[in-house]
């Protein structure tokens, strides 16, 4: 039992890691700040090219959502990353994570906004038109904010999703959260750093993951 | 003095969905002033008529002209026209999420370009119209089904409308709340407010109408005074609808 709290739970090895943590966590805001208004922005032109009047732009739009849903993260980020110097453009790790996380959580913020636009009757378009609103008003002041409202729960599980998926930066050596732990651990061959980092993400995600589920009650009744 | 041109003239105006033709022909001029009724029955196409009159519907054919503006013209920006052509719908259709204050000023703000100060004097205006400017920071959800559609109401005369058209406004209220509804149209109507009412409120229409229509299967079978459609009509179809909503 000793050697287990040794190994996983050291407080010595913790405050050592701590400052090293820190500055991951850092990393991990940094690109979570980038990469869910990038997601989001990227789901309602989605969103908005999955209704829209042209059969192509609805199909392509579709075919293409699917296909970065189906692919893993980790497969797109490394193909961006490695992939795309071929065609002579050189990213730095940063903006790799970008692309390949926008090219992802577009398609995921994307399928649920679409569905939380569908919810929205067409009396409402017909009552906002009907008073001269454009279409892009009617969008924006009348359907989207419903929309999202709708649709909150699933907005706030996506983002945790996107949340614990930064840690694959680390794959192109970003310093993230998770990868300033793994360091951490094989210099000091203990375990200790790893579990501190998860207790990090528990704090940052576990009010967000309350919030989901009463969000979900709410819509529920 | 000239005769006045109608403030919506709608000629030859025909719509099909699919191979179902839903309008076939339809002629119908509505001056300033004037209360229309429109009566008929289910799927006679009575909203497919009132939704090609602000283009919510695209017509296959026809014209519809408000105000001496053909909607048609590719020309005509329809945006500017509907905000002179209110829409009142059986359903409300407020905006759950906004204070009926905002439901109003939204349109002035964005299409009538005022700026929120000047929007909130004119909905206020409205409010007091319907008699519901004690309600302006209520949220629809709050309001009875009457107190919504005398919202709605607001919404579209707050645009300072040529002209008013009503989807049955009151098919979808409780018996007690249709009362309040039909004062607040029969202030309009009083006031001068050009409206085109699709109800089978037949007291109302008896009331309020100038002249009541009878569409059945897209065509207008005859129009006149109240007393005529709902009296001595020569037509039986209309003799036979007319009772069957006596009944
Ligand atoms: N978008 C649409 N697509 C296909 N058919 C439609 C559409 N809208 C209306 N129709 C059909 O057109 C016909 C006329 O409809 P409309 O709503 O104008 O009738 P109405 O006289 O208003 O009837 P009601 O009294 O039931 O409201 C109906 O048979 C309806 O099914
Ligand atoms: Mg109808």
């Amino acid at each position: 039992m000793d050697a287990f709290i040794e190994q996983f739970f050291n407080l010595g090895v913790m405050a050592k890691a701590f400052p090293l943590l820190m500055r991951g966590l850092g990393m991990t805001l940094l690109i979570c700040l980038a990469v869910i208004p990038l997601g989001f922005v990227g789901g309602l032109l989605v969103a908005l090219a999955r209704l829209s009047r042209s059969a192509m732009l609805r199909i392509s739009v579709r075919i293409l959502t699917d296909l970065f849903r189906a692919l893993p993260p980790l497969v797109l980020l490394i193909l961006v990353y490695s992939g795309l110097p071929f065609t002579g453009i050189r990213l730095s790790p940063f903006t790799a994570v970008c692309i390949a996380f926008f090219l992802n959580s577009s398609a995921y913020y994307g399928e649920v906004l679409r569905a939380g636009v569908e919810s929205i009757g067409s009396g409402q378009w017909e009552a906002a038109r009907s008073t001269g609103l454009s279409g892009r008003d009617t969008f924006l002041f009348v359907v989207l904010p419903q929309a999202v409202r709708n649709v909150l729960p699933d907005l706030v599980s996506n983002t945790i999703e996107v949340v614990k998926l930064t840690s694959i930066a680390s794959v192109v050596s970003m310093t993230e959260l998770l990868y300033s732990a793994d360091m951490a651990r094989s210099i000091t061959f203990n375990a200790s750093p790893v579990v501190l980092a998860g207790l990090i993400y528990l704090v940052l995600l576990w009010p967000a993951v309350r919030l989901a589920s009463r969000l979900e009650h709410r819509v529920g009744t | 003095m000239t005769a006045a041109s109608p403030i919506l003239d709608i000629q030859d105006l025909r719509k099909s969905y699919g191979a179902n033709e839903i309008l076939k022909g339809i002629d119908l001029a509505v001056h300033a002033q004037e209360t229309v009724f429109i009566i008929g029955p289910s799927g006679s196409g009575k909203s497919t008529l009132l939704r090609c009159c602000n283009r919510l519907e695209t017509p296959d054919a026809g014209t519809v002209t408000v105000d001496g503006v053909d909607l048609g013209d590719p020309r005509t920006d329809i945006n500017a026209m509907r905000r002179r052509i209110g829409m009142v719908f059986q359903s409300f259709n407020l905006y759950p999420h906004m204070k009926a204050m905002d439901n109003i000023t939204l349109a002035l703000r964005r299409v009538s370009k005022k700026s929120r100060a000047d929007a909130e004097v004119l909905a206020l205006a409205a409010l007091e119209r319907v008699g519901l400017a004690e309600k302006r920071n209520a949220y629809p959800a709050e309001l009875s089904g009457g107190q919504q559609q005398r919202i709605a109401i607001a919404r579209a005369l707050a645009l300072e409308p040529k002209v008013m058209l009503f989807d049955e406004p009151t098919s979808a209220l409780d018996p007690e709340l249709v009362g309040s509804v039909l004062a607040v149209m029969s202030d309009m109507a009083r006031a001068g407010m050009t409206m085109v009412v699709v109800s089978h409120e037949m007291r109302f229409a008896r009331d309020a109408a100038d002249r009541v229509v009878f569409m059945d299967h897209g065509v207008i079978v005859e129009q006149g005074s109240p007393g005529e459609i709902f009296g001595q009509s020569q037509h039986a179809r209309t003799r036979a609808f007319v009772s069957q909503l006596e009944r």
